[in-house]
């Protein structure tokens, strides 16, 4: 364990295309990119560790800590690769999980499909029995109805079982009762209740959340295993963690009985990546900008904490559109996903316009350009026709892009047909994309009452630090950063969280029967939840706890997040919560409505262990203005033409160095563009600063 | 590069913004409001129009029975307000069914957007409140007059002071006063929002006013709209369909021409008025006329003055999606909900397999008012009073080439409500809610399926509810060779048959059980894919035989 006292700490991601490893040797870190193993995840991650244990000349037994995230739950989810599951619920609810919301989430579409539930019907089961709203029984079970079922359900060889009973949340006896009756019959079989999986109100949401758990428990159980094995086995001797959607670590027997948890665990980590920059740099205000090769993902980062939410949507089946996935109701980093990446393929409309997206070339055939079977113009085609990219030293020089590919496609799907040039297309084409982007930026804000002008933007992935400029320019935000090793930003994100996990609950309260008792028994049931799964990684970690009480006007639909204290309530603190409502509520709408009742609907507790030590790293301004000995034609969208941008390369800038725009500033695994109004400050620790000129 | 196509980009670029504006504008709304229709089911929409009063934009999100409804209903405020009497700091306010979207529910919002000065345009908004007064979301009124307050075009707000007598005057007319005033401020707060966007956006792209803009938008959308028009076959097509109505059948009969440069839908052959509150007025007939026509013909033109523009619609004077002031029209959403299947049975006859069978169209709205028992079986702690709105959909009809969507609204935008929220806002018991095995329409393709939802009063209490549902005497039809889906029927628990429309009482022992319609099939049965027949049997999709 650790080298020459140095602690050496591992982050592994897998995504669709790259495993990303990023190993941190005290203050140094190194970083590797394999290919994923789809048939055997586990091997990729051990192949990449031993790269990067190479690189940095460690031994595999010197690793203290290993922390991972995946995308392979909300893969299986998406390709619908799970286990055979059962679903056992209150009897007159067969159907909640198929008839969903009742309405399409496109309306003009007379084709619409909408996505078949994860249990089909006929793997559904239902028993007779019934809890009220307030958790009264009203119906018993019988017994020999349940030995019946139970009976049933396990005759039908399902690996998994998924129990949701109407009003669980409230009181989760019943589905406690069933769960015992399984295991009693079959100690090994893997049973998830939606009372523990996801105590929040609203019977598709939780139901659907439990099916999806018992879905991927076996898959993930068995992958898990498989993995701790392999690392053993490659000579490791140190713990690993999970990271998990709410963006905390939890130990992977937690992660094993709760797998939902680990739906987007890979994008969080991009949202801590960028948290863990503000705090450096003392942001308040951050927006992170996440762009690949398929979608681009935007979260708020408010007081140097990603926003989180309640409940997601997951596996959209149609262009990303609300409503055509599945929603999952677990604590979550929130942020928008839209097919908009460097592979988003471009196409005329019947309005002769061009729209660009949801679908992505990938990387197999991928953009025209490079030169893999590829033949659909796509926004890396624009990029590199407008100058943005160079043909030779793409992806570290591994990669050269074929210019005249990019012009045939951008000519004969955008040009041609608009009778426009090509120059002219691609500018649409890039124009289209980024304002798709700073559209979805601008809702996503708008949703949460903020406005983007006062944020700073934070870009990584191998796509954003291309379009980030113009899309300041576009949101009105003032200042960019660009931080180093982007390309592996989510793995290195891992390394950043706390141990911590958020526990929900609804728990239905008027201000008007205000009861105390009620909101201490809920405070206490939550944080020992939360400071349990803290514990089970980090035995020795005292949590801080943070409380939020989800709350609205009465007769109101949507409910805004008011911080609370945790601590014991006397029975006559009631203005407490009138007041930290009143002054949420007035922040985001404006204005208050006097003489109506106010309501707690649910309510979240966060534990976590300290966070991970963010050294303030002071601002640079710019001692030395470079005179680039290189340039090339860039075209500039504010003035619409090709200007003469300087080409530096990032890895010869030292602190206070400042490039002014039009600037390309080059490094293997991204490009960053520096806008004509634009200039670039190289900071202490390696960000990049972009700003509009002085 | 010439100028011309640069120029393209950037109005394409302002027209996709301008869709966020009002999008936001939406979602503003949905935050703040406490209609349960708006804030859980989308019954709203948005939009921002130019200077005319010529619709440029409109949210995506929202429902059909406000499209050129409230393109519409602008044009009236102009002129009721008159130009000369339009000031900053206006906003302008009506619930006129005939000038704004089909009942006194639905509350549309204008509000005039000043730059610099001058008036560069207006946003609008239409919201569903939780109540007007009179006898409350039901069918039985004779007259208009019974139906709640009438807000003809007024000034809501007059150079920023708001008319005080008339949110007196609404409160004292009004069921949960707060809430429906809390309403009308949402919807100024939508339109303020809306208006604050474009003056971000004309600042950042320098512009003085929306004309250009507008022209540019109208322009591709007409010429879109026009090359789809000319795609098709010239000639008229027809179709009848009957329902339930109200105490009568009622025909809806259309006539679709295909001309050149426009289609006219024509509905000479509808019945004539009903004495009851299902009449249409003509601007809620026409918005769903054409979503049918749009679903059918150009899906993918967003909403705006000059996509619509080529949509043309008649229907006799007095006839029932035609009624006259003061003719009932609160729950005018039942016809209006079928007016896109009858016109698509027209087009069907235009472009044979293009377009789905009949399905169940009207939403079934159940309208439950609990009360606690009297006397000596009154509850202990006394009970509690509510009203609870709940939306239900039955099965849609099947397509061409896929099977009809199960318990899903079709024409209706709107999303049904959680179980378990709604147990909490009032003391009713769902003792089931789910799919009607067998109700849909056989075929190569089957209808989508409807539901069975029993409901039943909490311990100590009982309930009334306004029934409002359709197509218990007259299923979804299905098409070419497709049967029909199943009939719905309303009953209580031990049998009892109810009507299906207007004021009843359940009494505390029994349940309502709602069996909602299925939708058409589409090709012969004996033409389906077989694994697609098995899958319907172990699914139990289909009656067991």
């Amino acid at each position: 364990m650790t080298k020459d006292g140095k602690q050496i700490r591992v982050g592994a991601d897998i995504g669709g295309t790259f495993t990303d490893v990023a190993m941190e040797v005290g203050d140094a870190m190194h970083s590797a990119k394999v290919l994923t193993n789809y048939t055997a995840p586990e091997q990729g991650i051990v192949d990449g560790v031993r790269l990067v244990a190479e690189r940095a000349g460690v031994s595999l037994d010197q690793i203290d800590t290993l922390i991972h995230g995946t995308t392979l739950a909300t893969n299986a989810l998406i390709e619908r690769r799970g286990a055979r599951t059962a679903f056992i619920t209150t009897k007159g609810f067969r159907d909640v999980i198929e008839m969903r919301t009742e309405n399409r989430f496109e309306q003009y579409d007379l084709d619409i499909v909408l996505p078949a539930p994860l249990v089909p019907r006929n793997e559904r089961f239902v028993l007779n029995e019934r809890i009220d709203a307030h958790g009264n029984v009203l119906k018993e079970i019988d017994e020999a109805e349940l030995d019946a079922l139970v009976e049933k359900v396990l005759a039908g060889g399902f690996e998994s079982i998924a129990v949701g009973l109407i009003h669980s949340y409230v009181n989760g006896a019943h589905e406690r009762r069933i769960r015992d009756a399984l295991l009693a019959r079959r100690p090994d079989l893997f049973v998830s209740i939606s009372s523990e999986v996801s105590p929040q109100m609203r019977e598709f949401q939780r139901f659907n959340t439990v099916c999806a758990n018992a879905y991927v428990k076996p898959l993930m159980a068995s992958y898990l295993r498989r993995l701790t094995d392999s690392l053993k086995a490659a000579g490791t001797t140190c713990p690993v963690f999970m990271i998990h959607s709410g963006g905390g670590i939890i130990s992977v027997e937690s992660a094993i009985e709760f797998p939902v948890r680990l739906l987007e665990s890979g994008p969080a980590g991009g949202a801590i990546f960028a948290a863990h920059i503000a705090r450096q740099h003392g942001l308040e205000r951050v927006l992170s900008y996440d762009m690949g090769g398929t979608t681009a993902k935007i979260c708020l980062i408010d007081n140097q904490v990603p926003k989180t939410a309640k409940t997601f949507e997951v596996a959209r089946t149609y262009r990303f559109k609300k409503g055509s996935g599945m929603p999952i109701s677990i604590p979550v980093i929130e942020m928008v996903e839209i097919g908009a990446g460097g592979g988003s393929i471009a196409a005329v409309d019947a309005m002769r316009q061009i729209r660009v997206g949801p679908h992505s070339a990938g990387s197999e055939p991928g953009p025209a350009c490079y030169g893999r079977g590829g033949d659909k113009p796509t926004v890396t085609d624009a990029d590199l026709l407008l100058g943005k990219l160079a043909a030779d030293g793409f992806a570290g020089g591994s990669m050269t892009l074929d210019t005249g590919a990019a012009t045939g496609a951008i000519e004969r799907d955008l040009a041609r047909p608009l009778d426009i040039d090509g120059t002219t297309a691609a500018f649409g084409l890039c124009e289209v994309v980024d304002e798709n982007m700073s559209n979805a930026a601008r809702m996503h804000a708008v949703e949460n009452g903020m406005e983007l002008a006062d944020y700073t933007m934070i870009a990584f992935g191998g796509a954003a630090p291309l379009h980030a400029g113009r899309l300041c320019e576009k949101l009105g935000i003032s200042e960019l950063l660009v931080p180093p090793g982007a390309g592996v930003g989510s793995a290195i994100g891992f390394l950043r969280a706390p141990f911590g996990f958020e526990s929900v609950r609804s728990a239905f309260l008027r201000l008007s029967a205000f009861d105390a008792g009620k909101v201490n028994a809920v405070l206490k049931e939550l944080a020992e939840e939360a400071t349990a799964f803290v514990r089970s990684g980090a035995p020795d970690a005292v949590p801080s706890l943070e409380c939020t009480a989800y709350m609205r006007y009465a007769g109101q639909g949507w409910e805004v997040p008011v911080a609370v204290d945790v601590r014991d309530y006397a029975a006559g603190e009631v203005d407490v919560f009138r007041k930290g409502f009143e002054e949420v509520y007035e922040q985001l709408f404006g204005r208050l409505i006097d003489k109506l009742d106010i309501e707690i609907v649910s309510w979240s507790l966060r534990a976590s262990s300290e966070a991970y030590p963010a050294p303030r790293v002071p601002r640079v301004e710019a001692k030395r203005r470079l005179e680039a000995a290189e340039t090339r034609q860039m075209f500039e969208a504010r003035t619409a033409g090709f200007v003469t941008a300087a080409v530096v390369a990032r890895a010869e800038l030292a602190p206070g160095d400042c490039v002014a725009g039009p600037a390309v500033i080059t490094e293997n695994e991204t490009t960053t563009i520096i806008t004509d109004g634009q200039e670039a400050i190289f900071q202490a620790d390696g960000c990049l600063l972009v700003r509009s000129k002085a | 590069m010439t100028g011309n196509s640069l120029s393209d980009v950037r109005m394409q670029v302002m027209w996709n913004r301008l869709i966020s504006v009002v999008e936001e504008q939406a979602v503003t709304l949905i935050r703040t409001a406490f209609s349960t229709s708006v804030r859980e089911s989308g019954d709203l929409s948005a939009g921002v129009f130019n200077r005319g009063g010529k619709m440029i934009a409109q949210a995506v999100t929202g429902t059909p029975g406000h499209v050129n409804a409230m393109a519409e209903a602008v044009g009236h405020f102009i002129n009721d307000i008159g130009r000369d009497n339009i000031f900053e700091g206006d906003v302008y306010i009506t619930n006129d069914p005939w000038k704004g979207t089909g009942h006194l529910l639905d509350i549309t919002m204008v509000t005039p957007s000043f730059r610099g000065g001058a008036l560069v345009g207006f946003f609008a908004c239409t919201a569903h409140v939780v109540d007007v007064g009179g006898r409350g979301f039901g069918p039985d009124a004779n007259e208009v007059y019974e139906e709640g307050i009438f807000i003809p075009i007024m000034k809501f707000v007059e150079r920023g002071t708001v008319n005080r007598d008339l949110v007196n005057i609404l409160r004292h007319n009004v069921r949960e006063a707060d809430q429906v005033v809390g309403d009308i401020f949402s919807l100024a707060a939508c339109n303020e929002t809306g208006h604050r966007r474009l003056m971000d956006m004309m600042g950042e792209f320098g512009l003085a006013d929306l004309e250009e803009l507008a022209d540019f938008v109208f322009d591709r959308s007409y010429n879109a709209t026009l090359e789809r028009i000319a795609a098709l076959p010239k000639g008229s097509y027809d179709n009848v369909m009957r329902v339930d109505g109200y105490g009568s059948p009622v025909d809806l009969a259309v006539r679709i021409d295909v001309h050149d440069d426009h289609i006219l839908a024509d509905f000479d052959g509808t019945s004539g008025p009903s004495p009851l509150g299902i009449n249409v007025p003509m601007i809620y007939s026409k918005a769903y006329a054409c979503y049918g026509l749009k679903c059918a013909l150009a899906p993918d033109i967003p909403n705006n003055h000059g996509s619509l523009a080529p949509f043309h619609f008649a229907a006799p004077k007095g006839c029932i999606l035609n009624a006259q002031h003061p003719a009932p029209v609160a729950v005018r959403h039942v016809l209006g909900h079928f007016i896109p299947d009858a016109v698509l049975g027209a087009v069907h006859k235009m472009l044979p397999g293009r377009v789905p069978a009949e399905g169940s169209g009207a939403l079934w709205n159940l309208h439950v008012s609990a009360r606690p028992l009297q006397g000596a079986e009154a509850p202990a702690d006394g009970g509690r009073r509510a009203e609870v709105l709940l939306f239900n959909s039955g099965g849609a009809g099947a397509r061409a080439s896929l099977d009809g969507l199960s318990a899903t609204a079709f024409p209706s935008g709107v999303h049904s409500m959680s179980i378990e929220a709604t147990e909490h806002v009032g003391p009713v018991i769902f003792w089931r809610k789910e799919l009607r095995d067998g109700s849909g329409g056989a075929g190569q393709y089957r209808g989508g399926l409807g539901q069975v939802v029993e409901i039943g009063a909490a311990a100590g209490h009982e309930f009334h509810f306004n029934a409002m549902f359709d197509r218990i005497d007259h299923p979804a039809r299905g098409r070419d060779g497709g049967h029909d889906g199943e009939p719905g029927s309303v009953t209580l628990d031990d049998g009892t048959r109810l009507a299906s429309k207007g004021r009843q009482h359940v009494p505390a022992d029994r349940r309502l059980i709602l069996s909602l319609p299925g939708g058409g099939g589409f090709g012969a049965p004996d033409k389906r894919d077989p694994d697609a027949s098995a899958r319907d049997e172990a699914f139990e999709y289909v009656a067991s035989k």
